[in-house]
């Protein structure tokens, strides 16, 4: 049985806002069927009672003192946009038309 | 004065110094040399020869010195570099120039190195053959027909083709350790947070790593020193210094391993190594003995389940990381005709600008996260990474380092793993325990098998760097290095 079909895999593309063709549809849920099912391996290990690693290096939160540093400037910070106005990041609308 | 791209990094620091040789014309005999070569190799994205003259002509004028003052580097393109092209070798950053720099850049600059361009990598640092480069793979300078390893084909093929004496790469799963294996070069892991994660484009953020990557065991000790150690900018870095890599190297180079251990990990015995890699390991091993090291065999059993643990834990992270480029703040905006959501060219955004690897693990990632998944899938990841964690300290209780091949195969021809992605996941098959465990690693040339480099693998326990350098250059001291054929 397949680990994850080719809805979900829609599915998820569009939760990742990845408008992803047809044809990438058909040759992913096949591609990451295969690699699901490997990965999946790590539920073999009896780890009921050890505790999760997220990092490598432990640590809590590092804080710097809370001292004015130099940074972007706004030209700099929208140099990249690929749409700037007015000092600000342009996006196409966000709302849908009055209904 | 010799071929200026054949000598060491510590050669042409030494001869720059003495005024034998002017750090420009250093710079300008590289990129002469990518002139001539890198249409065939294609280990460039971008080229800053401007950039390179000028640096050096400041390290000709006194105005900065130090060890590699003058010396030229590549730098992986995944690394922020302020005005110059960035890209991660995606299409979703074409002709983004960085309004900062990294770091460990920074730290390049600051040292005198000599920036020539940035190099090729596979999208994203997602690969292991630069395949998944949005701008065309790299070619082995060992056999043009042949991947040179990944994600940093770009800096390892550099390496080998003489185009540069040093090159920066990242190491999340093995993108430093096998593209050196595979292009007989030496590419080091440094511990997790003994490099500056600062203007890297993260990729999988409990794992990236930047290191040196060089052609021999010394250069790369001395890139190391210069690009490491602490950085307020990063809160995942290490506080303290990195240990003296450069004199472990040196003292490796004298070809003394009395008392050192090295462990053999029982479980990557009969792991579907080529037999020619299995043998030039193991010859490798005969000679270290000769030089008194001694091989104690230990258990590892929960590495069997690394690169499981990896394509969950690896995914899961990007797939946060990369909804960055939503189309907004920097790169590719596509289908923005006026009429379109917001949310509509977001996606046609991602869709056009990402290539399928990237997309495979975005996917992927986004289902293990997922409510009802993540417990049996991201969860059990992260707790099976606490148990290679412990399988680690437990065997550094019995040895000092472990040994193995870097990679299980030599280099591959192109397309050959493509169409099965996880046939090419099984690359990183001895470097992912590594990068779960945050600790050091390094790939020394060790032999060939059927004339291809083959590359040995030696893991130090978290911030004892220092041990992996001194085996590595007493490696190198037994071996030797390694020379492709002529371009």
């Amino acid at each position: 049985m397949a680990a994850i079909s080719r809805e979900e895999v829609a599915h998820l593309a569009r939760l990742s806002r990845l408008a992803v063709t047809e044809q990438e549809l058909d040759q992913f849920a096949g591609q990451l069927d295969v690699i699901l099912q490997s990965v999946a391996r790590v539920g073999e290990v009896a780890a009921d009672d050890i505790p999760p690693t997220s990092h490598s290096v432990p640590l809590t939160n590092v804080y710097r003192d809370d001292v004015p540093q130099p940074s972007l400037t706004q030209d700099e910070a929208l140099s990249g946009a690929p749409d700037a106005f007015d000092g600000r990041f342009r996006v196409p609308r966000i709302l849908d038309e009055e209904a | 004065m010799s071929d200026l791209t054949r000598m060491s990094a510590v050669e042409l620091a030494g001869a720059i110094k003495s005024k034998q040789v002017s750090a420009v014309e250093v710079a300008q005999a590289h990129l002469d040399r990518i002139s001539a070569v890198d249409e065939r190799v294609h280990a460039f994205l971008h080229v800053d020869a401007e950039g390179a003259l000028a640096a050096a002509a400041r390290v000709d004028k006194g105005e900065v010195t130090g060890p590699l003052a003058g010396v030229p580097v590549a730098v992986k393109d995944v690394i922020a570099t302020k005005g110059v092209p960035t890209t991660a070798a995606s299409k979703i950053l074409e002709g983004w120039r960085p309004p900062y720099s990294a770091t460990i850049y920074e730290r390049l600059q600051a040292a005198g190195t000599v920036p020539l361009g940035k190099t090729n990598m596979d999208e994203f640092a997602m690969g292991s053959s630069t395949e998944y480069s949005a701008y065309g793979p790299t070619n082995n300078p060992w056999d043009l027909g042949r991947i040179p390893g990944g994600s940093g084909g770009g800096s390892a093929a550099a390496l080998a083709a003489y185009e540069a004496p040093l090159a920066i790469g990242t190491d999340t799963g093995g993108s430093i350790r096998q593209p050196g294996a595979v292009t007989g070069t030496v590419g080091a892991k440094p511990t997790y947070g003994g490099t500056s994660r600062y203007g890297l484009i993260a990729f999988s953020s409990s794992l990236d790593t930047p290191g040196p990557c060089a052609r021999n065991v010394e250069d790369a000790a001395l890139l190391h020193s210069v690009i490491g150690g602490h950085d307020v900018r990063d809160s995942t870095s290490i506080p303290q210094p990195v240990p003296d890599v450069v004199a472990a190297a040196r003292l490796g180079a004298t070809g003394d391993l009395t008392g050192v251990k090295l462990g053999l990990v029982k479980e990557f015995a009969g792991d579907g190594s080529e037999a020619g890699v299995t043998a030039a390991f193991r010859e490798s091993l005969e000679a270290l003995v000769k030089l008194g090291a001694e091989v104690v065999e230990v258990s590892c059993p929960n590495f069997q389940y690394a690169l499981p643990a990896y394509y969950l834990i690896a995914p899961s992270e990007c797939s946060s990381n990369l909804a960055r480029f939503d189309g907004v703040r920097y790169g590719l905006r596509v289908g923005d005709d006026g009429n379109r959501s917001l949310e509509e060219v977001m996606s046609l955004t991602r869709d056009a600008g990402f290539g399928p690897e990237v997309k495979r693990r975005i996917i992927l990632g986004t289902y293990a996260l997922s409510s009802g998944y993540y417990d049996a899938y991201y969860g059990q990841a992260q707790k099976v990474r606490t148990l290679i964690t412990r399988d680690f300290e437990k065997a550094f209780e019995q040895v000092d380092v472990l040994v193995s091949p870097t990679t299980p195969f030599v280099a591959f021809p192109f397309g050959s793993r493509t169409s099965d992605p996880y046939q090419m996941y099984l690359a990183d098959l001895f470097t992912i325990p590594t990068n779960l465990y945050g600790g050091p690693a390094i790939s020394v040339p060790c032999g060939l098998s059927e004339g291809l480099p083959v590359g040995f693998q030696i893991m130090a326990p978290t911030m004892a760097d220092d041990r992996m350098y001194r085996v590595g250059a007493a490696l190198e001291s037994a071996v030797g290095t390694f020379t492709p054929p002529a371009l």
